[in-house]
């Protein structure tokens, strides 16, 4: 069952084109990765999905229902939610205060002014809960700005996971983090993805972590679509082993 | 009925020795001889209440507001204008009249200036302040111009304390006792607003607005709604400040007065929650005295102040903190 479909959707920066007439979908519950090269436009087609920024035209249809022209407040109540590139935390807040505000967010909770936050024992059990998933239960005390960066960049898939997204994006989850912190941060993630049955999205640059995680692999190049198809089809791909190795693929 | 959280108990311990003593100024003040220090300090408080507010904005949404004298201002010029145009004597309509005015121009304010942040915030509110200057200056025929308006003293709790002896006495008593009861109120109000999920979420945005976003925060409603309790609070603060002061005129609303709220704040130490109380309390005697002391009292009083910032970067609240923990810490 198609989750979300792209129809042409175009984003142009100046005579730049980002986004090139992309028809993208994602299917229900699969693991899927977005790869391709630097510009090749996978950051823009997620802010153009998550309602960063405005597409130049085309649409985007999440459960049959057009999102296109909805505010990022709307389609995360439907069910979209990213992390990202660079981590996006809210670092004078404890770790797990950056949980709880996406639990409060969630159950419509945050606008509440005259109810102390730890009173909420569902949102408090709820978060210790998250933390422990992404193995940052220990580290839920201390500032998010003071936790090293691959805490730094669970604890900011935690905090889009916290809410409860049907379709998650999750941008370069690996990048700036050790090559022996990458296995376990995927370890983690991958987990916690599945057994929340969240179907999610990962741009991603390390082609050894794409090709152990995903189902399927969508390849990006000058704003278009290149090739799409599972992990196998993809690696025998004549046409994304020349374009992103600059060379063909091996018999 | 659950125990009250940790964090509540830890504020109220650390709070009862403070309450007690505010509660026994009246009486030290009268032992020594010194009722005008009571009138002090009640200034000191209610200008807390001003800080109080305005450090929601600051401290906790990231907004700087240079304009914070236009809610000050309006909440004293409402209760004015209820004397001089109902003949009204209640504190508590002045409160409530107050509140309403400032709400109303809070929020009008308010929802021209959250759509923008930054230095862009700072002008807007800084130049709808004077706005508001500017029309209580020209309307003279309404508002008395620079001459401004008289507030005689009123009376409180529905007319059970008025000025049966001596204005002072009264004012370092039944009305010092009328604000405490106030000021303890707003303090534990905006202590809960700022450990909810509202003032987690406002947090939230200071730190990273675009991630609040996508955490379903809608910015800009969030902040219109800090913008208008923080009005509120300073509003009430200026409702308060009239009947000690017998006057208002367009000086309270110039942002000249704003300067000092946000000097107070900062002098406190904004990122700490009692910081702007300490700072409103500190710089009212500051200026108190320096005034007292010279004409000179501008020089004198930015000279201490420099120097209070410059060696106190983090505010008196703020450095205090950091001498306690670095001597708690084992050697």
């Amino acid at each position: 069952m198609i989750l979300l479909g792209t129809k042409s959707l175009t984003k142009h920066f100046g005579n730049t084109h980002a986004v090139d007439h992309v028809d993208f979908t994602v299917t229900q519950g699969e693991l899927l990765a977005l790869i391709g090269s630097n510009g090749a436009g996978k950051t823009t087609l997620v802010n153009l999905i998550s309602g960063l920024i405005r597409p130049d035209s085309g649409s985007i249809v999440f459960q049959e229902a057009d999102v296109t022209a909805q505010s990022i407040h709307a389609r995360i109540a439907v069910g979209i939610a990213r992390s990202f590139q660079l981590v996006n935390l809210f670092d004078q807040l404890t770790a797990f205060d950056n949980v709880a505000l996406s639990i409060f967010s969630r159950k419509g909770k945050s606008r509440q002014l005259f109810s102390l936050a730890e009173r909420h024992e569902d949102v408090r059990d709820e978060a210790t809960d998250v933390l422990r998933q992404f193995g940052l239960d220990a580290k839920a005390g201390m500032l998010a700005g003071g936790l090293a960066q691959g805490e730094r960049k669970l604890l900011d898939i935690a905090v889009a996971y916290a809410l409860r997204p049907k379709l998650l994006f999750l941008d370069e989850p690996t990048s700036g983090v050790s090559t022996r912190e990458k296995a376990p941060i995927m370890d983690i993630i991958t987990a916690v993805v599945r057994s929340g049955r969240i179907t999610a999205v990962i741009i991603e640059h390390d082609m050894d972590v794409v090709f152990k995680y995903s189902d399927r692999i969508v390849v990006m190049h000058q704003g278009t679509i290149l090739a799409d198809g599972t992990p196998d089809a993809i690696r025998t791909n004549e046409r994304v082993t020349t374009t992103l190795l600059g060379a063909p693929a091996p018999a | 009925m659950s125990p009250p959280p940790r964090s509540m108990r830890r504020m109220l311990v650390s709070a009862a020795p403070v309450a007690v003593f505010l509660l026994l100024v009246p009486y030290l003040a009268d032992a020594f001889g010194a009722p005008y220090q009571t009138i002090l300090l009640c200034y000191g408080l209610v200008m807390a209440i001003a800080a109080l507010g305005f450090n929601l904005l600051l401290g906790y949404t990231g907004l700087l507001s240079f304009g914070h004298s236009a809610y000050f201002g309006m909440g004293a010029y409402a209760v004015a204008f209820l004397v001089k145009y109902l003949h009204i004597t209640s504190m508590e309509i002045f409160l409530v009249g107050g509140v309403v005015a400032t709400a109303i121009v809070s929020l009008a304010f308010g929802f021209i200036c959250v759509r923008y942040t930054r230095i862009f915030f700072s002008i807007l509110a800084l130049a709808l302040s004077q706005v508001l200057w500017s029309l209580i200056y020209k309307f003279f025929w309404v508002t008395g111009g620079s001459d401004g308006l008289r507030v005689p003293t009123p009376t409180l709790l529905g007319g059970l304390a008025t000025v049966s002896r001596d204005k002072v006495t009264f004012l370092a008593h039944g009305y010092y006792y009328y604000v405490l009861v106030i000021f303890f109120v707003c303090v534990a109000l905006m202590w809960v607003i700022v450990n909810s999920p509202f003032g987690k979420a406002l947090q939230a945005i200071r730190d990273n607005e675009t991630r609040a976003e996508f955490i379903g925060v809608q910015v800009r409603k969030y902040r219109l709604v800090a913008f208008l309790v923080s009005g509120v609070f300073t509003g009430l603060a200026g409702a308060l400040w009239v009947p000690l002061n017998g006057l208002v005129t367009p000086d309270t609303l110039h942002w000249t007065f704003s300067g000092e709220i946000v000097f107070l704040t900062v002098l406190g130490g904004f990122r700490t929650f009692t910081g702007p109380i300490i700072g409103a309390v500190v710089f009212n005697y500051l200026k108190t005295y320096a005034v007292g002391y010279t004409v000179y009292w501008q020089l004198l009083l930015g000279a201490v102040l420099v120097t209070l910032v410059l060696s106190m970067p983090s505010g008196i609240v703020g450095t205090a903190s950091q001498l306690f923990a670095k001597l708690r810490r084992p050697a």
